[in-house]
């Protein structure tokens, strides 16, 4: 099952690319359908509901690479399902935002596409630190034609930009897990790459420390973490729409849930010193993005801005690891990524239309297009933080998760509260209202557009309201991890702790 | 004495030499391009065939001069692969152009024994002549296209440095031997660290730079792969590199040079500095073949790892990441340099950056062979290259080579930058549409094929191959 998710978009971008034969659009109902067949196979494991013991939904294991114990190991729990049911759902609005705009070689459009999104699922299943690097890596290929083929003015150097960070910090954590690798070799005697042997190994603290730098920079990037986010704008800005809903939805979830998955867990130790250091990061991130945002003239690079900004949240929350921010964190993913996919495609369509992405020719847009400028205030205002919509509630928990651990970065983080408005609605004052600056006649949103964008809008509803529903899902994975830690802390200090970091000795 | 055993181990080599005689004697009786190269062909192909009996011998030492063993057969297996490959090249872009390709297959053959000669020396003497046999072989081969000065100025080039090259070798040779009283590597290991037979073992190493391209051995590189038709500087960057590294990492371990001070220090610079200058030197270049020479530079010092790593992981781990490493380099530049040979048109060469401008528009399958070779060079997974480069990082890591993997990484990330400068040109629209171009033989297609099956062969499922090299 776990691994026909990933078949299923492989094959499916092949024949996306042979379709381009049968017509235009043969290759975007394939793509459609593919991600369909996806959907439909994840439906049992929502359905079959989620027990309080166990962990892991589905899991599957082939020999690969005997020499090193290498396995193609794929396993589910909660996050992964619900990053994964993100990542499909957003895959059907990058064909939908790419429905018009995507003019040329549409069958290799797809087939890029496709290929990404099927890189990026088996990111959130591989359960082998050898097969996790293939796909980490192999994702950006397919990511890079999309910069580089259908991108804007300046995609070649965007595009190269996005590939050299990608892989040059993906190469230290090739370093990193092949090192770790070999420590459990001098150890057992067994070369493995398991997710599950590796988490045994026994580390100095020093070693530890180099290992999760090594992990802890390519994630970073990938997140993106100051300093480590000068890449984010151009690729951002330049990508095809399809491709901006894709790396600002899905790929930069990748990052964090490399952090959720690998870092915190192989390295308790050192992980419990660095916080300091990562939490304070991420709140460099929530200020420096959203400050940054505010100043841009260019539509979409103020959106990759402010993703800049939600990150840093995601950063904030993963280095407290505690239930409530761990909960934030996993709902912030969520709903970051349905909010900044429909202002990437609002942004698209906006260019599609009047062809600049630049706020200082727009303006007055509202009464040409109501539509397109309700939903754009919409998508604004959750990303804001409006309670009642998702945003608000992973940030929320964030910041009350982050409480517990340290008060005087959590109310630097709560700054970013303040800052978010300000840019968010900067975006619609400059677009939408005022009078207008150049005379547009432009057509407002058709009914696929309304389609794709009113189940953003339900989505980021539900889960604004309905959170729990979520929350279930990936509440056995927060439990699970978190007692790790307190049985350490329990065994490292006589009273038990409220669930802050701290030394964890190993059984 | 030599056993009826020992002549069986050593078909292989036997086999070439039969053949360069067999075609000789062709050519001097009746030129025939077809014919010359079905004898070459055939020639090689008995070569294979001969590999399976001597596989079942090894390891075994005949005369002090050779030693056959699993890693050395499974050189020669690459190595005449290669052969094969740049035969059928040579075959189609020797076909349109003027002059008689005929001696072309007699030298390839003879290379092909100087290679798998040097695979399994372990004297000097052998080491020696293997590398001359060689080097002599591809003298010609690089100026055979006479009337072509570019090519005339490369193999004069290549000529007076390898003729300086080999001066250094013997006069090395000859120090270490006045200091120890013998050729033979495993022997040589009794002394070292005496100041004359260090001296020595290092103008052997400055010799085995400059065949290796090696920083600051390298700056012919660039000039005679560019001016060396197509197809031989494909045989120049994988047989002839390739053989000497399997040399140097035997001479290496069985000596013990890599414990000498000094040399312990010179080597892993070597690597670093090869590393960085040859991936900077191809940042800004706008040939092909000399993109891709820097980037062989480049290679040479990442496969130094594996030599500089196996004084301290064992022979074993060092010869199985040298190996992994060389299958995918020699597959994927022998699949780079096919490109540009089918590129070409028949008055000039197509190595020019502009020459694949919209290739993916134009000859998509031409432009789907290349770019995966250039991603493979990067070491991007599912292509042979990432295996390799995994096994360096392995072989590294063991050995504690931070320095040297440090490298790796900025050189990979530079690597990356022309590489995919290369795919992105051919990813644009070209300006005007092109003249429908020469549609090369079927051949050709199949040997692309082949290669490019064998790079996301050995990426996707690289066990088979490893099993051989580690049962």
């Amino acid at each position: 099952m776990l691994a026909a998710l990933i078949l299923i978009l492989v094959v499916g971008g092949l024949v996306a690319w042979l379709a381009e034969r049968y017509g235009a659009n043969a290759p975007r109902w394939v793509a459609a359908v593919a991600l369909a067949l996806d959907g439909v196979l994840l439906v049992p494991y929502f359905a079959r509901g989620f027990p309080d013991v166990g962990v892991w939904l589905d899991d599957v294991r082939w020999r690969w690479i005997p020499r090193f114990g290498i396995s193609f190991h794929l396993g589910m729990d909660g996050v992964s399902l619900l990053l994964i049911a993100l990542t499909i759902f957003l895959g059907f609005m990058a064909v939908a935002a790419s429905w018009t705009e995507i003019k040329q070689r549409i069958g290799f459009f797809h087939f890029n596409l496709l290929w990404t999104l099927a890189g990026v699922l088996g990111v959130f299943l591989a359960l082998d630190l050898f097969l996790f690097f293939v796909f980490w890596e192999i994702m950006i290929v397919p990511m890079y034609f999309l910069i580089a083929l259908w991108g804007h003015e300046n995609r070649a150097y965007a595009a190269i930009k996005f590939f050299l960070f990608t892989q040059v910090s993906g190469l230290l954590m090739l370093l990193a897990l092949v090192v770790l690798a070999i420590i459990h070799y001098r150890d057992s005697g067994v070369y493995t790459f398991d997710y599950f042997d590796l988490l045994q190994t026994n580390l100095e603290v020093d070693t530890a420390l180099w290992l999760m730098l090594g992990f802890f920079i390519a994630f970073t990037v990938k997140l993106p973490g100051v300093p480590f986010h000068t890449w984010l704008p151009d690729a951002h800005t330049q990508a095809p729409t399809g491709g901006s809903v894709i790396l600002a939805g899905v790929m930069l979830k990748t990052g964090a849930y490399g952090l959720l998955r690998f870092v915190i867990p192989f390295f308790p130790e050192v992980v419990a010193d660095f916080s300091p250091v990562a939490m304070g990061l991420g709140v460099a991130g929530i200020l420096y993005g959203g400050m940054l945002a505010f100043a841009q003239s260019d539509m979409k690079r103020l959106v990759a801005y402010s993703s800049i900004s939600h990150m840093g949240f995601v950063l904030v929350g993963l280095y407290a690891w505690n239930a409530a921010a761990l909960q934030g964190v996993v709902m912030t993913l969520l709903a970051h990524g349905v909010s900044s996919a429909a202002l990437f495609m609002l942004a698209g369509s906006v260019q599609e239309r009047i062809h600049t992405r630049d706020m200082g020719r727009m303006g007055g847009l509202w009464t040409d297009v109501p539509r397109m400028a309700a939903i754009g205030l919409f998508f604004s205002v959750a990303a804001l933080g409006m309670p009642g919509l998702g945003n608000f509630i992973g940030e929320f928990l964030v910041l009350l998760g982050a409480y517990r651990v340290d008060a005087p970065v959590t109310a630097a983080a709560a700054l970013g509260l303040i800052i978010a408005p300000v840019y968010s609605l900067i975006l619609i004052q400059r677009a939408f209202h005022g009078g207008a600056r150049e005379i547009h006649r432009i057509r407002d949103f058709g009914a696929r557009e309304l389609a794709a964008m009113s189940l953003l809008i339900v989505a980021t509803v539900w889960m604004g309201v309905y959170p729990q529903s979520m929350l279930n899902v990936s509440d056995a994975w927060v439990k699970n991890s978190l007692k790790g830690w307190q049985e350490g802390i329990v065994q490292t200090y006589s009273k038990p702790s409220d669930g802050r970091l701290a030394n964890r000795r190993r059984p | 004495m030599i056993t009826t055993s020992d002549l069986i181990a050593l078909l292989p080599l036997i086999a070439l030499s039969a053949a360069a005689v067999v075609v000789m004697l062709a050519i001097a009786v009746r030129r025939n391009h077809r014919l010359a190269f079905v004898l070459t062909v055939a020639g090689i192909l008995i070569s294979l065939i001969t590999i399976k009996s001597a596989s079942d011998l090894v390891p075994r030492v005949i005369t002090p001069l050779v030693l056959v063993d699993r890693y050395g057969l499974v050189f020669i297996v690459m190595a005449l692969a290669a052969g094969l490959v740049t035969a059928v090249l040579c075959r189609e872009y020797f076909h349109v152009r003027e002059g008689h390709p005929e001696e072309i297959y007699l030298l390839i053959l003879t290379a092909l024994l100087g290679a798998g000669v040097l695979a399994t020396a372990r004297h000097f003497a052998s080491f020696f002549l293997g590398l001359e046999i060689l080097s002599v072989s591809l003298f010609v081969l690089i100026a055979y296209p006479l009337r072509e000065n570019r090519s005339l100025e490369a193999g004069v080039k290549y000529l007076v440095l390898s003729g300086v090259a080999s001066a250094f070798l013997l006069f090395g040779m000859a120090l270490v031997y006045a200091e120890t009283g013998t050729m033979e590597f495993s022997v040589l290991g009794g002394a070292p660290g005496t100041f004359p037979s260090t001296i020595g073992t290092m103008l052997i190493l400055v010799a085995v730079g400059f065949k290796l391209s090696l920083v600051p051995f390298h700056l012919w590189t660039a000039d005679v792969y560019q001016g060396a038709p197509a197809p031989i500087t494909a045989l120049l960057a994988t047989v002839s590199k390739g053989s000497v590294f399997i040399l140097l990492l035997r001479y290496g371990l069985e000596s013990g040079i890599l414990r000498v001070p000094v040399l312990d220090v010179l080597l892993p610079l070597i690597a670093v500095v090869s590393m960085l200058v040859g991936n900077f030197l191809a940042l800004r270049q706008n040939n092909i073949k000399r993109i891709l020479a820097y980037s062989s530079i480049a290679h040479m010092g990442y496969l130094l790892v594996a030599v500089v790593a196996s004084n301290i992981v064992g022979g074993d781990l060092a010869a199985e990441a040298l190996l992994i490493y060389l299958a995918a380099y020699f597959a994927m530049t022998l699949a780079a340099f096919g490109v540009v040979a089918v590129m070409s048109p028949a008055d000039r060469e197509a190595d020019d950056l502009e020459d694949y401008t919209g290739l993916f528009w134009s000859r998509p399958w031409l432009a789907t062979v290349f770019s995966v070779a250039l991603l493979s060079l990067a070491g991007i997974p599912l292509t042979a290259g990432f295996i390799g480069k995994f096994y360096l990082f392995t072989a590294g890591s063991q050995g504690s080579l931070w320095l040297l993997l440090g490298a790796l990484i900025v050189g990979s990330g530079l690597g990356l930058y022309y590489y995919l400068r290369v795919v992105f040109q051919m990813a644009q629209a070209p300006e005007l549409a092109p003249a429908s171009p020469k549609t090369a033989p079927v051949g050709m297609h199949l040997l692309l094929a082949a290669l490019l099956l064998l790079i996301v062969g050995l990426g996707v499922y690289p066990a088979p191959f490893i099993d051989l090299l580690h049962p």
